[in-house]
């Protein structure tokens, strides 16, 4: 397997693990579709969390975070409405929020954007 | 995360507005946002300034950037806020300090290097930021030239981006400031044109004279070859210098415009323009449907607008000259907004007397019949002519006129001579209004401060009474016998002077 699906793998599990520090509860990890893959769904009390994750090894080709662009963000929601519509369960809201890692001489930067769609 | 504030300036036509520049460095996804009405140049300052910075080593903030320009309604436009925008996004990340970077006024646009490229309208946006007191101006180091131009403006040259936050950090001067207060006026050199030139049309060297003294308009008209465009290219030669303000108001139209020469930025001659007889309307008065520029007009402010082969514009084209000739500028409106240029010109129309051409003489034959060369002249309409003040009819002169005239004729020194003392008796006498040359006097100060004595007015008043003069004609009329006294050195013009200009006035028709 290339190095860059090790790195990606790895940080999704790292950011799981900071969901669930964080109080939330994850429900599933790289549900995919025809249209695309959502990294984590979690839920954050009575809301659902879409989360995008992106981990770059260095800053070479531009930070983890503005590499999300706005086309991502709108395949998300197609995505996160398509998710919903297989589910029993009922959410009060739907968030979207991207967790960027970045790797500098063998340990991670963590930041979490909440609600990245409005 | 944090807020900063600069300032720059936008120009609506050759008015300058203080544009408030902020920058919000905040969570959320990175990219940057650029909001308050900004067209597509400013637009791209995005890629600019981000280029920019990144190239100049400074950290590209991995934030939500929102970059405002205040007031957010007025629609801004063009790359001159690059540099604004680069030191809020600095300031708002800290990268510079933010209490510095408040009050000064930064203009320019950035290269992908961090480069500053010089902009156009840095006089007029200088001049408005000068007005705000005492104002701080960072300029492109290739405008600084044009920015010195106005006084008590205190103008920092900059030449790339590090330049810039070096000197916002240590709040030193820059340390290549080549003095710009020192920016000498250039001397003009004097013109290869000289009126002794013409030879055998001595009516219509003494109406250019009398329109260079007074600022009149003037119609040449008269068969080809007869040295109708020769005179009008020669009235430069006759005026005077600009005065410092007349020639900062010229210097910012032609900033506008974008046709000033880096090398002496300020406009120290009257200008001469020559449009061509295909020129539109727009061409002429000024547009353009987002960005408005200055017309012909509005380039001829202060100087000459000379249009050759009148007859040959289209009416509506000449017709637009009516509102400027009468008030001295221009309105141009567009989706946009409404700009007012000014443009105080002096009018010079050349005109064949129909369209054959051929030299009304008697040895030739002109083919046109009298409705033909109706039709031609009909093409200046009664109201623009109405705006003429002198009306010279060029007949093509015998070898003995060229001849017995080659004894009379001055040159442009001599004339310009006289046409300065005129000038001066005329700014003299108008010392406490506004105006500078007799043909800026409005009609009220004309019967009133400047009324004429009854003998004076007799010529003028029958006419009027006669139908053949306007009481527009009327007052032009009275404004070139003032001229052609101030020629004669008379405090007040008599009736030989009145019946001189209406002589000129009534030229063509009579």
């Amino acid at each position: 397997m290339a190095a860059k699906d090790d790195l990606g793998r790895h940080g999704e599990q790292l950011a799981a693990d900071y969901l669930t520090a964080a109080g939330m509860r994850i429900l599933e990890r790289n549900w995919r579709s025809r249209r695309g893959e959502i990294d984590i769904l979690a839920r954050d009390g009575v809301d659902l969390v879409v989360v995008e994750v992106k981990t770059r090894s260095s800053r070479s080709h531009g930070t983890a975070l503005e590499s999300v662009r706005p086309a991502k963000l709108a395949r998300l929601r197609t995505l996160a409405a398509q998710w919903l519509s297989a589910q029993p369960s009922t959410f009060r809201a739907v968030r979207i929020d991207v967790i960027a890692l970045e790797r500098f001489a063998g340990d991670y930067s963590i930041r979490h954007i909440r609600g990245v769609v409005v | 995360m944090a807020v900063a504030r600069t300032r720059s300036v936008a120009l609506i036509g050759v008015t300058a507005r203080g544009i408030e520049v902020e920058a919000d460095v905040g969570n959320g996804l990175a990219g940057i946002h650029l909001i308050g009405l900004p067209d597509t140049s400013l637009s791209e300052a995005r890629d600019r300034v981000r280029s920019a910075m990144v190239n100049s080593h400074y950290p590209w903030p991995d934030a939500r950037i929102t970059v405002s320009l205040f007031p957010a309604t007025l629609p801004k436009r063009g790359s001159h806020f690059d540099l604004a925008i680069a030191v809020a996004i600095l300031g708002a990340a800290g990268a510079v300090p933010a209490d510095r970077i408040a009050t000064p006024f930064f203009l320019g646009e950035l290269g992908l290097d961090g480069r500053l490229r010089p902009v156009r309208g840095i006089l007029p946006s200088v001049l408005g930021a000068a007005k705000t007191g005492e104002a701080t101006v960072v300029v492109p180091a290739s405008n600084a030239a044009e920015a010195a131009l106005v006084p008590d403006v205190r103008v920092v040259p900059i030449h790339d981006l590090r330049q810039l936050v070096e000197w916002l950090r240590s709040g030193e001067e820059p340390p290549e400031t080549d003095e710009p207060e020192s920016a000498t006026i250039p001397v003009t050199e004097p013109s290869s044109l000289d009126l002794s030139d013409v030879a055998g049309q001595p009516l219509a060297r003494r109406a250019l004279e009398v329109c260079a003294a007074g600022g009149h308009n003037l119609w040449l008209h008269g068969p080809p070859g007869t040295g109708k465009t020769l005179l009008a290219e020669r009235l430069p030669t006759l005026l005077p210098d600009l005065e410092i303000d007349h020639a900062l108001e010229v210097t910012a139209i032609h900033s506008v415009a974008g046709v000033l020469p880096p090398s002496s930025p300020m406009i120290t001659r009257p200008p001469f323009v020559a449009p061509h007889h295909t020129a539109t309307a727009a061409a002429l008065v000024g547009g353009g449907s987002a960005v408005v520029r200055p017309g012909a007009v509005s380039l001829a402010h202060r100087g000459t607008l000379f249009l050759d082969e009148a007859p040959e514009f289209p009416r509506h084209v000449l017709d637009c000259l009516r509102q400027p000739l009468e008030s001295g500028n221009v309105n141009v409106s567009r989706a946009a907004g409404t700009v007012t240029f000014p443009a105080r010109f002096m009018l010079i129309l050349a005109a064949n007397p129909c369209p054959c051409a051929q030299p009304a003489d008697k040895s030739d034959v002109c083919e046109c019949s009298p409705s033909m060369r109706r039709r031609y002249q009909g093409r200046l309409s009664g109201p623009l002519q109405d705006r003429i003040d002198l009306k010279v009819t060029v007949a093509r002169s015998s070898k003995r006129e060229l001849m017995a005239d080659r004894q009379f004729v001055e040159t442009s020194a001599t004339v310009a001579t006289r046409v300065l003392h005129a000038r001066q008796r005329a700014a003299k006498r108008l010392d406490s209004t506004p105006w500078r040359t007799n043909a800026e006097i409005p009609p009220t100060a004309l019967h009133g401060e400047f009324r004429l004595s009854e003998a004076a007015m007799k010529p003028i008043t029958s006419c009027l009474d006669s139908g053949s003069l306007t009481a527009r004609g009327l007052d032009r009329v009275v404004r070139v016998s003032w001229t052609i006294a101030d020629l004669a050195d008379k405090d007040i013009p008599g009736e030989e002077d009145t019946a001189q200009a209406l002589a000129l006035w009534l030229g063509v028709g009579a």
